[in-house]
């Protein structure tokens, strides 16, 4: 059944190697400065100087598209540690303690699941602006309870466990037979899930910043920069292939590494092979 | 079976409850004083405790929520701060676009991806598979903005075979408005091809292991039987429930396609209404959405036992 070699975990890990290695020498270096005015070299054509060209201000797209692998990055890694902690937290406590906390958590938590996740994260931009840190809290909070409902699923099935029952036994405290014995047991699915999120979380942040509801400009992002070159379509298509290519790569990036982790670890996506 | 829908229809109350309440806190929880945006600045401050009192804002907060839930339930969504329109009617008018698109792109996508899906599964680990995979994988890892941006820098552009900028209602001039939804359709159908086509590929697999295929197959029965009579519907129905979540979660997801081709739909009504701060316009978005997005996935539930009737024997 399986391939010698796992062709999907080489390729996207390449992708995303290449993604957070590119965001990391963003931040210290990038050939230009990202915000940087020339109007003497507005809408140069890829080439020598310009290795991508630059835009309608004459700021080098290149040293954009690195500055925009940073952001995009720290704000789908910052999304999706807040998803998983927030949900996680929730779901464990819910489905540890069980009862009505669990009744009145997961009552939340189903009306969230309601609604489709984009729509929720629209919703609580309204609530918290749109700014790198409200879309952080927006996503996070319209994700999380995935994340709530995966733990909750998988606390449910193993507090029944033997070995639970054994670190009772002994006299260990709640919290610590929770941390020690339980929680751990979630790693598996929450990765898998915390994968497939890094995607969606890294696509839903450029649809917003397109729409002009994500990272406010001057700061470049893959999205804005994108919705920055309709009007030069036609005139000047670097200014649009470039963007989108970024993202598509690194969601084919995510998407494969997430296949190959999800046939590796989740058992019960493992189809009975 | 009849006990079935009783249930999930009566399943769909609680949830209808929460939404309501979500969107009322989440209203609640914006920054700034309703009444003063509505008013603008020059309002005085009787202007204000009169407006406070009008809209039952001096009352406590679960008696607001039941004056609210009373006329929301009505369809009374208020008017529109920017131009004064009736929230409900432009909610309406909008729909009529996204749900246009949305429907005939997923219907079509789910066309080309179940056969897609089953035919990968079929031929598991064949080159066949590889290619359907890899090209699905594709699929899915383009952004829906970008791949409309290129499609109307192809065909709209640089061919000149379809209008790059506009809308024309099918009521004025079908064909028009045909020419103006097919770049939007075909973007949302390759898209959608993706997703689906891994979704139906991995549950046919998974049917295809059952000791009861080996049965149909043993049986001498043809193999294109077995696929279509014993594996389809079986392996339809985790597609089925994911088709449902596609289209709730267009709805909303919808605005960037909206706004790359400019077509007045219902995303971009909420996204303006997220520019323009006109609350009651988000608030209606946010509830008429999430309506129509329950919903879907009761009338996908109740469909539910016409591919899986196991799940009627609760």
């Amino acid at each position: 059944m399986r391939r010698p070699v796992p062709l999907n975990a080489l390729i996207g890990g390449s992708l995303i190697g290449l993604l957070v290695l590119t965001a990391a020498v963003a931040l210290v270096w990038t050939p230009y400065d990202p915000l940087a005015v020339n109007l003497r070299a507005r809408m140069v054509p890829p080439g020598a100087a310009y290795p991508l060209g630059t835009d309608e201000f004459g700021r080098d797209v290149l040293s954009r598209l690195m500055a925009g692998a940073a952001s995009s990055t720290i704000v789908s890694l910052a999304t999706v540690a807040f998803a998983v902690v927030a949900g996680g937290t929730l779901g464990l406590v819910a489905g540890f303690l069980r009862g009505w906390t669990d009744r009145a958590l997961m009552a939340v938590n189903d009306a969230l699941l309601a609604f489709p996740g984009i729509l929720l994260a629209l919703g609580f931009l309204v609530v918290f602006g749109a700014s790198k840190w409200g879309i952080v809290i927006a996503l996070g909070l319209a994700y999380a309870p995935s994340v709530a409902r995966v733990v909750r699923g998988t606390v449910l099935s193993i507090r029944e466990r033997e070995y639970v029952e054994a670190s009772r036994v002994i006299g260990n405290p709640e919290h610590v037979t929770l941390w020690r014995h339980v929680a751990p047991n979630c790693i598996a699915p929450v990765a898998v899930l915390a994968t497939s999120m890094f995607g969606w979380v890294l696509l839903s942040e450029s649809a917003l910043s397109f729409l002009g509801l994500g990272v406010p400009p001057p700061a470049p992002t893959w999205g804005n920069m994108l919705a920055g070159s309709r009007p030069f379509m036609e005139s000047a298509v670097w200014l649009g292939i470039a963007p989108g290519l970024c993202i598509a790569l690194s969601l084919l990036g995510i998407n494969l590494l997430g296949d190959w982790l999800r046939d590796r670890l989740d058992p019960r996506m493992a189809v009975h092979a | 079976m009849l006990g079935y829908l009783a249930r999930r229809l009566v399943m769909t109350l609680p949830t209808l409850l929460l939404v309501g309440v979500t969107v009322f806190v989440m209203m609640r929880l914006v920054p700034g004083d309703p009444v003063l945006v509505m008013l603008g600045d020059t309002a005085t401050e009787a202007d204000i405790a009169d407006m406070r009192a009008a809209l039952g804002l001096d009352q406590p907060l679960p008696v607001q929520f039941a004056l609210w839930l009373s006329r929301v339930a009505v369809g009374d969504l208020g008017a529109s701060i920017t131009n004064g329109q009736p929230v409900f009617w432009l909610i309406l008018e909008r729909f009529e676009v996204s749900a246009s698109i949305v429907l005939v792109a997923v219907a079509a996508a789910a066309l080309i991806a179940v056969p897609l899906g089953l035919v990968a599964a079929w031929k598991q680990n064949s080159t066949a598979d590889l290619a359907i995979v890899a090209g699905a994988t594709i699929l899915v890892s383009v952004p829906s903005f970008w791949l409309g941006l290129l499609l109307l820098l192809l065909f709209g552009l640089k061919l000149g075979w379809l209008p790059v900028v506009g809308f024309v209602p099918f009521s004025e001039n079908f064909a028009l408005a045909l020419s103006f939804l097919v770049l939007p359709i075909v973007t949302l159908i390759m898209i959608e091809v993706g997703v689906l086509t891994r979704m139906s590929r991995a549950a046919a697999i998974e049917v295809l292991r059952l000791e009861y295929v080996t049965h149909a197959r043993a049986k001498g029965l043809p193999e294109w039987r077995v696929l279509l009579r014993h594996v389809l519907p079986n392996a339809f129905a985790p597609t089925w429930t994911l088709i449902g979540l596609i289209l709730g979660n267009l709805l909303g997801g919808i605005a960037v396609l909206e706004t790359v081709f400019t077509l007045p739909g219902l995303g971009r009504l909420l996204v303006d209404g997220i520019f323009a701060r006109d609350y009651p316009v988000v608030q209606g978005c946010l509830l008429f959405i999430a309506l129509i997005y329950v919903i879907v996935n009761l009338i996908v539930d109740l469909m539910y036992p016409l591919f899986d009737p196991r799940v009627t024997a609760e």
